[in-house]
């Protein structure tokens, strides 16, 4: 079996059908469905537009007369494609989610009825600012909750998504550093256990990356950290629940010490669903620190995107904060948008306009929903429903650390030695059961990586299934079932797809019949 | 708490599973300092009622597009879309999935994927493209650090052509500051201006042009490409207004190396500037050095054809600090509207649609041109141009919206200067009654 970077077999290994083929190509609810380009024609369309206002041309002859070949559909062959499509997806509405660090919680629908007031969906980001002044408030509203929630004095609303906003807090800190003519402060230090972006974000504002490792209780090593400061280093990026899904115990102390040789802090707010209402990160020394709306405040995934990725930051970062914010006056807002008078020390825009108003909207709505008690209550809630996993799988599966765990519960596979099954097979047959699977593989620094995040959204009810089928997954690798696990799915919409394949000949589009042919020629 | 559904008597039961008292137990890490002893400082939970009824009032006192004579553009456009699309992307299956990391219960998302990456490499006239970016503006500064990554980091000099939208140069610069890429910016004046093209030198990984650019002006890039490819650099091409690409010519058919530009047109609202979706499209060989996400076909065990995310080793949570960008996401639900809205328009919507735009873009610039103290400064353009006023543009636009009209953006808002300039679009959603209401309205400004 062929394994990528994570040691993640990329591969099927086993086809072992018991289906019997239909016909049609559909199983009953689920349905074969072809790409566009195969169901829809050029000269089809589902939109009907008016007269148009003939006249002479100002394309300057640069007309297109090329094929574009793009397919349309009537309206109803659309929803026919996209409902058929959408049956094939899991969600969150469907069952238990439990990708852990992604915090896959219910995403309430008033936040979409929201989102899409014509006041907030239907107006142009350059429209004249006192047209949009309800808009503005609203931004600078949700800074208001932003920072007391986090017990910082200053949020940059602008980044598009969590990596965005790591890329504007470690922009932050590289703006100051430069102010101060600390241009050897150029070496920023990563545990080991974080999550890729961290280092790639680092990269990306011209640091080098120093790796520290971790203790056996899954923390970071003080030692290891102590051994590394020197005047040359620019801050430490840190996530806080960690990746393993812990608590660090010393981060005020770590605070402390990078503050101790001029650097700056940057804390990765992935996980801070885990804290709000409880613990406030302007309480532990920090510098900067990205929010995900996308989880934390629940606007919706949406299949991958969009994020937003708003990114508080201390007083000594403040200034450096990036183009356009929003201040007041009296009672009205304004933008600040050029890089003179407030926003002269900027480090500059990292978008064309004001950042992901659509999901301001949602997570605005969800805060003022939950209210200060409502918030700490999901908070409480999500660890809770975290540990009872933790604590009701403790004894077929293996925990990576001992103890308690803060929002979502880490296993290796340990528990899965001398088997023959894999993280990747015992995921591939949780979906069987119903249930998407846990993150795996991740965090890199233990073996196997099952790590689960239940949310605050799971009934006890629902958590009971989900842990009996837990358990009966575990017993049956135990009693040898290997061969069942690799065939792994079996239930799903489709059996295991061969990544190796896809990354080795990409094919990236559909092309037409014709050009294959042409390219076999 | 009508989101929570845990009552005492489940917390009870389940925290004596977990074997500790009271859920401060749980919190036992946190340094005894950092322990918040009350609620933090905002507002006690609320119906939903009375969170819909303060949202509605925020929203009311906004102007919004839909109830005005509209005519805003410079890299976001009201278009309209059809209510199939809003519908299909609120399915619970889409909106609540996460990122498709496993195909077998993703493919409904990966399957659209598949259709947007090829959608928009058929739209730019490239060959492949990824599963979009955060805006444009965006993947326009992915662009740039791509191609001195093309270049192996030899050739660390990216031209910007004049025209190029401000913020777009201004998100660029952003990027480039802390990569050692040094950025040849030209300043925004209207016109065609070559001066770019004598800039390439032997040190150049690329150079970068918006058509129709920020003034609306329609650019012929074939120059650009020839020049850039004679010295061995990149032409990335930049659009903020996708649908022009139904009335001209691709920028692949003009020789472009990476094309990159913003998505929001077909499918996605105005949502006062996000979340929008970033398009960005490449040639073949240089599909190892894209940024982003990408979705790819491949097979199951039963050898049905399939679709997952590929090509991973780019991508930060292999690669770490090598990564070809520290991008995490992408616009999921922005590009499955686009998806939609493409389905349902067709080439032949498209074009349509196209034709419509030019047509009340063509009929708006001859009725305001018409009035003293207004000068067409554009030869050519689609469905946008720019106005020389007699009066500053800034100031216009105000008196406009007092008067119910939001009559464009001043260039002075994206840049700081030419104070006269205004740029103004026209859309299929503009009617007759539209037109008319502006020109009344600016000639009494102007007057």
């Amino acid at each position: 079996m062929s394994m990528n970077n994570q040691g993640r077999p990329t591969a099927p290994s086993v086809a072992n059908s018991n289906e019997v083929a239909t016909v049609s190509g559909n199983k009953g609810l689920l349905q074969d469905e072809k790409l566009i380009f195969e169901i829809g024609t050029p000269r089809r369309s589902g939109v009907d537009f008016g007269e148009v206002p003939s006249g002479k041309s100002r394309l300057g002859g640069m007309e297109r007369t090329s094929e574009i070949g793009l397919p349309g559909l009537t309206e109803p062959q659309t929803m026919r494609h996209y409902v058929r499509l959408s049956q094939k997806n899991y969600a969150i509405d469907l069952g238990v989610y439990p990708l852990g660090s992604c915090t896959m919680k219910h995403n309430p629908r008033l936040n979409e009825k929201v989102a899409r007031m014509p006041g907030f969906a239907d107006v142009h980001p350059l429209q004249p600012q006192s047209s949009v002044q309800g808009a503005l408030e609203l931004i600078h509203e949700l800074a208001h909750w932003i920072c007391t929630l986090t017990g910082m004095p200053s949020v940059a609303m602008t980044p598009k998504a969590g990596a965005h906003g790591e890329w504007c807090g470690m922009a932050a800190i590289r703006a100051r550093l430069d102010a101060d003519g600390h241009t050897h402060k150029r070496r920023v230090l990563v545990p080991e256990s974080a999550h890729g972006t961290n280092p790639a974000t680092a990269a990306q504002c011209g640091f080098s990356i120093d790796e520290i490792p971790a203790t056996k209780d899954g923390r970071v090593d003080m030692d290891a950290l102590k051994a590394k400061l020197g005047d040359d280093v620019a801050g430490i990026m840190l996530t806080n629940p960690n990746t393993c899904g812990l608590f660090e115990r010393d981060i005020i102390e770590i605070a402390d010490l990078i503050h101790g040789v001029g650097g700056y802090f940057y804390c990765d707010g992935a996980n801070f669903n885990a804290l709000v209402g409880r613990v406030r990160p302007g309480d532990l020394g920090i510098d900067a620190m990205h929010l995900n709306l996308h989880k934390t405040f629940s606007t919706p995934h949406g299949g991958g995107g969009p994020g937003a990725g708003p990114t508080v930051l201390s007083d000594a970062l403040k200034d450096f904060a990036p183009l356009p914010f929003v201040t007041k006056d009296g009672d009205s807002y304004h933008f600040v948008e050029h890089k003179d008078g407030a926003g002269a020390a900027s480090f500059g825009r990292m978008c064309a306009f004001h950042g992901q108003m659509g999901m301001f909207t949602r997570a605005l709505t969800y805060m003022m929903s939950h209210g200060s008690d409502g918030l700490k209550q999901a908070t409480e809630d999500a660890v809770l429903n975290a540990n009872y996993v933790q604590a009701s799988l403790s004894d077929v599966m293996t925990p990576a650390f001992p103890g308690v765990c803060m929002h979502e519960a880490l296993f290796d596979d340990h528990f899965l030695d001398g088997t023959g099954v894999t993280t990747l097979d015992f995921a591939k047959a949780m979906i069987d059961e119903g249930y998407h699977p846990m993150t795996m593989y991740f965090p890199l620094v233990v073996h196997g990586a099952m790590l689960i995040e239940p949310t605050e959204s799971e009934s006890k009810q629902e958590l009971d299934r989900f842990i009996a089928s837990m358990r009966g997954l575990a017993e049956r690798a135990k009693a040898g079932d290997v061969e069942a696990f690799q065939a792994a799915p079996i239930y799903a919409p489709m059996r295991r797809l061969d990544e190796t394949q896809a990354a080795r000949k990409p094919i990236l589009r559909w092309t037409p019949p014709s050009a294959h042919l042409e390219a076999a020629e | 708490m009508r989101y929570l559904p845990l009552n005492e008597n489940d917390r009870r039961a389940m925290l004596d599973v977990v074997g500790v008292k009271s859920v401060d137990d749980l919190f036992l890490d946190v340094p005894e300092s950092a322990r918040l002893k009350d609620l933090v400082d905002v507002p006690r939970h609320q119906s939903e009622a009375a969170v819909e009824s303060y949202m509605a009032k925020l929203s009311g006192k906004n102007l919004s597009a839909g109830s005005a004579p509209f005519f805003c553009g410079a890299g976001a456009y009201k278009h309209h879309i059809p209510a199939t699309v809003d519908h299909l992307i609120q399915r619970s299956e889409f909106l609540t999935a996460y990122t498709p990391y496993q195909p077998e219960i993703s493919q409904g998302t990966l399957q659209a994927l598949f259709e947007f990456q090829t959608q928009v490499a058929m739209l730019t006239g490239m060959d492949v493209a990824n599963a979009s970016m955060y805006d444009g503006s965006t993947a326009c500064a992915e662009a740039v650090v791509m191609a001195t990554r093309v270049a192996r980091g030899k050739k660390m000099k990216a031209i910007l052509a004049s025209g190029l939208h401000p913020h777009y140069a201004a998100a660029t610069q952003t990027v480039a500051q802390y990569l050692g890429i040094e950025l040849t910016d030209n300043p925004s004046a209207p016109g065609q201006d070559h001066a770019a093209i004598d800039q390439i030198d032997d040190n150049t990984a690329c150079i970068v042009v918006q058509s129709p650019n920020v003034f609306g002006e329609i650019v012929d890039l074939e120059p650009y490409a020839e020049a850039a490819h004679a010295k061995g650099a990149l032409l990335i091409a930049v659009f903020t207004e996708p649908v022009a690409f139904g009335a001209i010519k691709s920028p692949g058919e003009q020789g472009a190396d990476i094309v990159v530009g913003e998505g929001q047109s077909i499918g996605v609202g105005l949502n006062f500037g996000g979340p929008y979706v970033g398009l960005f499209a490449c040639r073949q060989k240089l599909v190892r050095q894209m940024p982003g996400r990408v979705c790819g076909e491949t097979v199951d065990a039963n050898g049905e054809r399939g679709f997952v995310l590929t090509l991973s080793t780019r991508e930060q949570h292999i690669r770490r600090e090598k990564a070809t960008s520290n991008i995490c996401t992408n616009s999921g639900l922005c590009c499955l509207a686009f998806t939609i809205h493409m389905s349902l328009l067709g080439e032949a919507g498209l074009r349509q649609m196209a034709e419509t735009n030019h047509g009340r873009a063509c009929q708006l610039a001859d009725e305001l041109s018409a009035i003293d103290g207004v000068e067409l400064v554009n030869e050519t353009f689609f469905n946008e141009f720019t106005l020389r006023l007699s009066k500053p543009a800034e100031a216009v636009v105000e008196a406009l919206a007092d008067k119910g009209i939001l009559g464009g953006v001043p260039m002075s808002r994206l840049s700081g200067d030419n104070e006269d300039l205004l740029l103004v679009a026209a859309t299929e959603v503009v009617s007759d009654a539209d037109i008319a209401a502006y020109r009344q309205a600016l000639e009494a400004i102007l007057a």
